[in-house]
């Protein structure tokens, strides 16, 4: 494995360990990664690498995002070998359900959030016992990318994932 | 960072299109100011969050814009906001208008929406990068504003139930008196918005530019069009009257109301307080 490889992987292992501060979920798993790209690095005396990250928010607006970008920054400055990090948001393409991992939504529903699996217009299920039973209580809930409903069968509040619209 | 205005080679189609995304960033900043407005007064706690996260979005929006607008500028995307006097400021003057009732503010919320759902489809075709990604991607998050609003305004604006005898129509639970005056409210809280909300669509040099330029679709008088065909079934099937009357413009030029002065003193006091300062 060359030095460039090694260290794409090890930024890679620093994304897989930074969470979202508001939900149980690494970054890798919500899909929040676009691509990582690393230059320089050769190896030879006073030169390092330049480590760039490309990130798709959830949530444009999401107080968390200056969170998890130093979370990243701090990360793969503590590898060795790397000497500058960019970590910017991307907008060409936009997140989408299709982005969050299996290990991601099983993170998510262990957490006793319902997790739509591909669009957020589809029936919302009862995470405790299944039921499509359930109303919205409002759209908006504790954070940008939650609602909150009423399942009408188990009488259970429950929180949902609220994807961004899709057209 | 890679701008859509740095892309643009013509000076004058750059400074035209630099006052475009000023309207959008603007509108963003001084709705998603009054939205704020409502956290911890909202009329249940589910409105209040609601407003809040409507707030916080659009902020957020704002600032986005404002980086895109700023590039390498000094002072950043902070001195764009904050920076300005209110004449340099082009937000349509009904978005700096105080919150007055909860139902102005649900048809302002309505109506702003449907014109920013059809203002970001726009810039998200004209092929603008970044920002035309960036359109597409707020669009989607806009789309809970505007069914929050249409939730709302079912709710308010039911018509009160026909004579007795027939079929009742008004919001189940509600006598028919607190119908009414609902209703009756809604429709006048939409004619003192109406001719402020034409303004959305108030043109200037710079709009005459793009379209020379090609760089951004459909005339502004064209754009109202559609605007009012989509809010008109929005509001019609509720018994709502479209109002007569005519734009009351100024905003996209500078011309603003004391509404704004007094919401610029606000917002601005802690940015001029250390223009320097990093947050």
């Amino acid at each position: 494995m060359n030095l460039a490889t090694s260290l794409e992987q090890a930024a890679w292992d620093v994304l897989a360990s930074v969470e979202d501060p508001e939900l149980p979920i690494a970054i890798t798993d919500l899909g929040l990664v676009r691509d990582v790209r690393v230059d320089g690095g050769s190896g030879s005396p006073g030169t390092g690498a330049r480590v760039s990250v490309r990130l798709v928010p959830t949530w444009t607006a999401c107080p968390a995002l200056a969170v998890i970008r130093g979370r990243i920054r701090d990360g793969l400055l503590a590898i060795p070998g790397v000497r500058d990090v960019s970590v910017e948001y991307t907008y060409d393409e936009p997140w989408t359900l299709e982005r969050m991992s299996a290990r991601g939504r099983e993170r998510l529903a262990a957490h006793g959030l319902s997790v739509p699996s591909c669009r957020f217009a589809e029936p919302p299920v009862c995470p405790y016992c299944g039921s499509h039973d359930v109303v919205v209580e409002s759209l908006f809930g504790p954070t940008l990318c939650r609602s909150t409903y009423l399942c009408r069968h188990c009488r259970n509040p429950f929180e949902r994932f609220k994807p961004p619209a899709e057209r | 960072m890679p701008t859509a205005l740095a892309a643009i080679s013509d000076p004058a189609v750059r400074a035209a299109f630099r006052e475009w995304l000023l309207r959008v960033a603007d509108d963003e900043l001084t709705i998603g100011h009054r939205h704020s407005e409502w956290t911890g007064v909202g009329p249940d706690i589910e409105s209040d969050v609601a407003m809040s996260s409507i707030a916080q979005e659009e902020l957020g929006h704002a600032r986005l814009f404002y980086e895109q607008i700023a590039g390498d500028e000094p002072g950043g995307p902070d001195r764009l906001a904050f920076g300005r006097a209110p004449e340099e400021y082009h937000n349509a003057v009904l978005l700096e208008q105080p919150n007055g009732g909860w139902e102005f503010t649900i048809v302002r919320l309505a109506l702003y929406e449907a014109f920013e759902q059809q203002r970001l489809g726009l810039l998200a075709r004209s092929g603008q990068e970044p920002v035309a990604g960036l359109a597409a991607t707020l669009g989607r998050e806009e789309r809970y504003h505007a069914l929050f609003a249409a939730a709302w305004l079912e709710r308010l604006a039911r018509p009160p139930a026909p004579p007795a005898g027939t079929t009742g129509r008004g919001a189940p639970g509600l006598p028919d008196a607190v119908s009414a005056t609902a209703h009756a409210r809604v429709q006048a809280a939409l004619e003192a918005a109406w001719p402020h909300a034409l303004a959305f669509f108030e043109s200037t040099e710079a709009d005459d530019a793009l379209l020379r330029a090609g760089l951004l679709g459909d005339p502004p008088a064209r754009q109202r069009e559609t605007w009012e065909r989509t809010v008109r079934a929005i509001l019609e099937p509720l018994g709502l009257t479209i109002p007569t009357g005519t734009a009351a413009p100024g905003g996209r030029r500078g011309v603003h109301t004391a509404d704004l002065m007094r919401m610029h003193a606000e917002m601005t006091e802690v940015w001029r307080s250390d223009p320097e300062a990093r947050w």
